[in-house]
């Protein structure tokens, strides 16, 4: 099975998946390091390159397709630009999370698990990440931000708006 | 040039302090890059570079003092810093030798403390798991062999397998991944199943919230985990690792990365160990699956398949990884053993009580005014470990209760504050040890509110496997939120009591079978609040906004209209001076007034 033919991706894609795939070899154990960098390269998992990897490692699509879909940080939907990812655990929440989530919705304008049109922004709750010491917490892409509050929130997604 | 001055110059320069800069996932989010970019060319602009080194160390603890600062030998604690505080400290401190006052911690009595070592933080600990942490460079293996690091291992090779595993089993050391199972007992299971491959794994997919002594344990001390992990693997016989670290984690991942890579070049990881032993480590992500740090699920993550758990027996010890003997063993758990081999079992057991020895690292989060992690003998009280090393309830509020052991442990009431931390006593009280999270809160949360979020938690974490957990846990969610809502009923609480009990005996694994816990022991202690949601429909920590309304005071109310100009549906009205009124039937309770009132004339009933 060669990759979809129809698929819309750009050569650079294509490589970028194919040299994920090669550097590492082809057993299943290795499927989800190989998930992790393509979702690194690319931002999510499309469905040409879960069918190269299915191809690669000899395991059905399905098969791929049902791991990837398991884990919550492979994103096989491809949305926007930056996730924000707000704690939405017990020590975050009881000291202050929801109020914080506000403000990210009135600053967003979206709800969590959207998008805002421009793609630019993706709000997520998610579970604890493990920085308690900073209640409430969010990730950007791979920043930490902690000890949030409502009025922080502005500054923040102005940076990434700025780009 | 003369001999001796020739020889002078090879000598490495003479450095007057060590600057370290805890650089632990807490202090990064709150500015510690900054603070040390802002140091590092302060530093090199005076030029003291040769005089004065300043490096990463893990994490400290004080995480809501953060970012830190310790300057060696004194060891003088600077806390709380921003980018220009740093340079202060350059020019004052490291340039001319005088300590920058107004930045040192202060104690209850808001009096500055001079040092580290004579913080009342630091004061009541025990540091075995967290020895190194904020002692050393955890990026340099140098630094780690120069505090005693490696020589267990050396230690170990010259010992039988057996010997290991009884001095492991002398010392009490129980697993402190949660269940709390004797670790030489696991590791003497594996040693004596005969097999041509054998694994052992570290389990980092700590996940349980408000709990992350394995992240900092990682971050700042990489050495002392594998260091245990090779001796595990030498013990029953394993010539194979994984380290599995949560996705989550990042830079837990990269120092561990940088410690397996510094170790295989010194010889300590890979072929011909001190010439005796082969053993090598992998890193395995996880992805984003709280169920993975089940034991038989993060195996199953390792072979590339589904984090999905499978029932026991086979326990891994017998059939783990690709059906091959292996032991799983927590991070914290790891961390200790190096230590318990240099000093021996009965120093490590002469902490601790009669059923749980040694140490253990809490994480205290939520509302405490020093939340971080500490590590104490068990049997310490929660009384001391929240009012005299986390310094009590913020803002002056009342203690009401602590989460013990995250979404698979449970409460406990202001009225057991004096119950000794060890496996035994938070069991009898219906919570458990489990990863040491420990989730504090004042009299402004609602026991109900709370249940629901625990459970929400795993709601959203459930493989979807067996039944009981995947729909149990979700009708005894919609039960919790209706009671929130204020239209639960008796019949609700029996139900709940009942749900409980048939997805505790009917799961396939200990996420399913603990997932009903916070609701049971917030039952059991809080009833009275339960009671008031239902019966009563009121909150009374005035949290769940449908059972709340806000008022204003008249008396009180002086007509500034303030609280009616920020109202965001329009709901209050008053004349200029007047008392202002609450339109209830537009009223969001969004609490926006209640804020913005600088006369208290507003309140929540």
């Amino acid at each position: 099975m060669a990759i979809n033919e129809s698929c819309c991706c750009s050569a650079e894609e294509e490589a970028a998946v194919q040299a994920a795939i090669n550097d590492f070899e082809p057993i299943r154990t290795n499927l989800i390091p190989i998930l992790h960098r393509i979702q690194d390269e690319l931002g999510q998992i499309p469905g040409w390159a879960m069918e190269a990897v299915a191809d690669k490692l000899d395991i059905p699509l399905a098969d791929v397709w049902g791991t990837a879909s398991f884990y919550t940080m492979f994103d096989l939907k491809g949305r926007a630009k930056h996730i924000i990812r707000l704690c939405e655990s017990p020590p975050c929440h009881i000291t202050g999370a929801k109020k914080v989530l506000e403000a990210l919705k009135d600053e967003l304008g979206i709800e969590p698990g959207e998008v805002t049109e421009d793609g630019l922004f993706g709000l997520e709750l998610v579970s604890c990440f493990g920085v308690c010491g900073v209640a409430p917490a969010m990730i950007v892409d791979h920043q930490v931000y902690g000890n949030l509050t409502p009025e922080m929130v502005p500054d923040v997604i102005a940076k990434y708006r700025e780009g | 040039m003369s001999e001796v001055a020739q020889e002078k110059q090879d000598l490495p320069a003479i450095e007057r302090c060590h600057v370290l800069i805890c650089a632990g996932a807490a202090c990064v989010a709150s500015g510690a890059m900054e603070v040390e970019a802002a140091m590092k060319s302060k530093i090199s602009a005076l030029n003291l570079e040769a005089e004065v080194s300043l490096f990463d160390t893990g994490c400290v603890g004080t995480c809501d003092l953060g970012p830190v600062v310790i300057v060696y030998p004194e060891g003088t604690f600077y806390v709380k810093l921003k980018p220009a505080d740093a340079e202060e400290i350059v020019t004052e401190h490291l340039l001319k030798g005088r300590v920058v006052q107004r930045l040192l911690s202060k104690d209850a009595d808001h009096v500055e403390v001079p040092s580290i070592f004579e913080h009342p933080f630091f004061a009541k600990q025990k540091r075995i798991a967290l020895r190194n942490l904020g002692v050393i460079n955890p990026e340099s293996i140098d630094e780690y062999i120069a505090v005693g690091g490696y020589a267990s291992l050396g230690k170990v090779l010259e010992m039988t397998q057996d010997e290991v595993i009884k001095l492991v089993l002398d010392s009490g050391l129980r697993g402190r991944g949660g269940a709390g199972f004797p670790t030489g007992r696991k590791w003497a299971f594996a040693k004596a199943v005969e097999a041509d491959q054998k694994y052992v794994i570290i389990n980092g997919d700590e996940g349980d919230p408000g709990a992350f002594m394995d992240r900092s344990v990682l971050e700042g001390d990489p050495h002392s985990v594998i260091e245990g992990l090779a001796i595990a693997g030498y013990a029953i016989g394993a010539t194979q690792g994984y380290a599995y670290v949560r996705a989550e984690y990042p830079l837990a991942i990269k120092r561990l990365q940088i410690a397996i890579d510094q170790a295989r070049e010194y010889g300590l990881l890979g072929k011909g160990i001190f010439g005796k032993f082969d053993f090598d480590l992998e890193i395995r992500k996880g992805a984003g699956a709280f169920v993975c740090g089940e034991e038989t699920a993060l195996m199953r993550s390792i072979e590339g398949m589904r984090g999905q758990p499978r029932p026991k027996p086979p326990f891994p010890a017998v059939s783990g990884l690709w059906g091959k003997p292996t032991i799983i063993n927590n991070v914290e758990t790891l961390a200790n053993v190096p230590a318990i081999i240099q000093n021996g079992p009965f120093w490590y057991s002469s902490f601790g009580t009669e059923t749980s020895k040694g140490t253990k690292v809490f994480a205290l989060a939520g509302n405490i005014n020093n939340t971080g992690l500490i590590e104490v003998p068990f049997g310490t009280t929660l009384r001391e470990v929240v009012f005299e090393i986390g310094g009590g309830i913020p803002n002056g509020k009342e203690f009401k209760a602590v989460q013990a052991g995250g979404p698979s442990g449970g409460c406990i009431p202001a009225s057991l504050l004096d119950i000794p931390l060890d496996y035994e006593s938070l069991q009898k009280a219906g919570a458990i040890v489990g990863s040491g999270g420990l989730i504090v809160m004042d009299s402004d949360t609602c026991m109900v509110d709370v249940a629901r979020f625990f459970l929400e938690f795993t709601v959203d974490e459930s493989c979807g496997q067996c039944t009981p957990c995947r729909e149990g846990t979700k009708r005894m969610l919609e039960i919790l939120t209706k009671i929130t809502k204020g239209r639960g009923t008796l019949e609700d609480i029996t139900k709940l009591e009942t749900l409980a009990k048939a997805i505790t005996q009917t799961s396939l694994c200990q996420l399913g079978i603990t997932a009903p816990n916070p609701v049971l022991s917030t039952l059991r202690y809080f009833r009275d609040e339960y009671l008031a949601h239902v019966v009563d429909k009121t909150c009374p920590a005035k949290v769940c906004r449908e059972l709340i309304t806000f008022d204003i005071l008249p008396d009180k109310c002086t007509g500034c209209t303030i609280c009616a100009r920020n109202c965001p549906t329009h709901a209050i009205s008053g004349e200029r001076k007047q008392a202002h009124v609450i339109d209830q039937s537009a009223c969001i309770k969004c609490g926006e007034c209640l804020v913005r009132c600088k006369f208290d004339a507003v309140v929540k009933v």
